[in-house]
């Protein structure tokens, strides 16, 4: 009896997990597509090699606030620009960052994923569910 | 036991001196000329002056790490290397210009006169007097550059906080406005009365217009008139995708040197100019298809380079120790561009326009190379794996020429030595 319950447990748990797993997914396929877009969008100011330029397009690549927890702020930057200087982990960076008004939540998602996880970065990949959450302050 | 170490280190310092003198400090240079690596590691350094006793001051973007935004450097032995450094002030900034012993200084907003001694040191280090107070910097084209004519008048340069004057600046669809609100107070050089205190715009007058962002400028004291370096607008591809590809975007528009007499105007932000068409372009942002001219009240360029270089700084060079070739010509720190990508970047390299008669004699070509340090002819990829990034230019009272990096602070000191 006992040992049934186990196997009933085990089997909710397992369902429970699986369930999470692919509400948060983020496949390759989304990161593709967030390559693409950052390769369009991005990569004229931030760079190929995620870099950036000195004193004015801040880098993406090992940047504390791009590998850190303040999604939304993340999410908003990209979707309605950024026109101030930013200091950033010891720097500043003077150029307007142009808003993207055009993207879908599910293609911020998918270039967050792709900044997120490119060149040195090794942070968590953004679902389409932590951009929804996030709403124009302005 | 003391001697020793001193010859040793003496032996050390002359080896390294040597080898310095033989790669020529990492630069590549027409034949006959030789480089040293006058300075490292001084911080930001942005533009530079050089008193008649050749003592070198830099203008640091931020403070170092001393906290010091400009650097006095003295070459007391005469080695090419400087020997002894100091600084002072804790404002971040690019202008400076030496006139005898007045010493000009810019913040983002103000510009600030110090006095020298007989020894070229400052005197005043905390209270320099304020020339020109409450210039507009917001964020974009913030740093104000300067030069002085001969009869002390100074010449600021106030770069537009824009790309090119859209509504919504840099977002892709939005109309330029017209006329643009921003020329009434920046996108021109301003001149100001070079000893007068506490002056704001009403004392100034605003000498020319049309200019986004001037970095290099410079009084021709053969033609007796300003000259500058503008650094064209960026993202024609990012934002009118239809009318520009990546290509066409890395080579629009051309940088471009202009003479600036009393009043004239460049342009900017209606028209940019095509280096192909050799025309002033009506911007996508006032309704421009790449094809349609604009800019009917706009003077022409003296000079145009390849587009996104950004010319950091422009030198007129009145020495005499580099062949008669150089006499009156205009040396070019282009910074190294970024709006190129997805191609490789270009510039980071120090050009030569040589001049006739007030007017350019014969195409630009490349003087010093080499600041970013990739081997052979290796393109800059990503601007940030350049080494050094050429910034300011000053000529020696000897005739040598001085080109600063904002980058890793490095001043190098370029001779002719046949």
């Amino acid at each position: 009896m006992l040992h049934k319950m186990k196997v009933k447990y085990y089997k909710y748990c397992f369902i429970f997990l699986f369930i999470c797993a692919f509400s948060n997914l983020v496949t390759a396929q989304d990161l593709v597509k967030g390559k693409k877009i950052y390769a369009t969008r991005c990569l004229v100011c931030h760079q190929a090699d995620g870099g950036g330029v000195p004193n004015m397009n801040a880098p993406l690549d090992g940047a504390s606030n791009v590998v850190g927890n303040n999604i939304s702020r993340l999410v908003s930057i990209i979707k309605y620009g950024y026109n101030e200087k930013v200091a950033l982990d010891g720097f500043y960076y003077s150029n307007a960052m142009t808003a993207n008004p055009d993207l879908t939540d599910a293609d911020i998602a998918n270039v967050l994923s792709y900044i997120r996880t490119s060149w040195t970065n090794k942070a968590s990949k953004i679902t389409l569910a932590q951009v929804q959450v996030v709403k124009r302050k302005k | 036991m003391k001697t020793i170490k001193n010859i040793f280190f003496i032996a050390l310092l002359a080896v390294t001196a040597q080898s310095q003198a033989q790669n020529n400090a990492g630069l590549k240079l027409p034949n006959g000329f030789k480089a040293t690596l006058f300075a490292d590691t001084i911080g930001s350094a942005r533009h530079i002056t050089i008193t008649q006793n050749g003592v070198l001051f830099a203008k640091l973007m931020y403070p170092n790490k001393a906290g010091k935004s400009i650097v006095r450097l003295e070459d007391a032995n005469k080695d090419g290397i400087a020997d002894k450094t100091t600084g002072w002030a804790n404002y971040g900034g690019t202008g400076i210009f030496v006139r005898g012993k007045n010493l000009y200084a810019t913040s983002d907003n103000d510009v600030y006169l110090y006095q020298l001694n007989e020894n070229d040191e400052v005197v005043n280090p905390l209270s320099p007097k304020t020339i020109v107070k409450g210039l507009i910097a917001r964020n974009q084209h913030a740093s104000k550059s300067i030069t002085l004519d001969g009869q002390n008048n100074v010449y600021v340069n106030i770069g537009a906080y824009s790309n090119a004057c859209q509504e919504k600046d840099r977002n892709p669809g939005s109309k330029g406005m017209m006329p643009c609100p921003i020329l009434d107070s920046a996108g021109g050089i301003w001149k100001f009365d070079g000893s007068k205190e506490n002056q704001v715009y009403g004392d100034g007058k605003r000498y020319a217009t049309g200019l986004r962002n001037v970095v290099g400028l410079d009084w021709n004291t053969a033609t007796n008139s300003l000259f500058v370096t503008q650094h064209g607008r960026d993202q024609l591809n990012s934002f009118y995708p239809t009318l520009y590809n990546d290509a066409q975007n890395a080579e629009l528009p051309a940088e471009t040197m202009y003479e600036m007499k009393e009043g004239d105007n460049a342009g900017w932000p209606y028209v940019y100019y095509d280096p192909y068409q050799k025309k002033k372009i009506l911007s996508p942002e006032y309704g421009g298809d790449g094809k349609k001219e604009g800019g009917e009240n706009a003077i022409n360029p003296t000079a145009f380079f390849p587009a996104h270089m950004a010319p950091n700084a422009l030198l007129f060079y009145t020495g005499n120790q580099f062949p008669e070739k150089y006499k009156n010509g205009a040396f070019i720190a282009f910074h190294g561009s970024w709006n190129r990508a997805p191609l490789p970047q270009e510039g980071y390299f120090v050009a030569f326009v040589p001049f006739k008669n007030g007017k350019p004699s014969g195409e630009w070509e490349i003087f010093a190379n080499g600041f970013s340090g990739l081997k052979g002819d290796e393109k800059v990829k990503n601007p940030r794996n350049a080494k050094a990034r050429p910034c300011g230019l000053a000529q020696g009272p000897d005739g040598s020429l001085y080109v600063s990096d904002d980058n890793k602070g490095s001043i190098f000191k370029i001779t002719y030595a046949p």
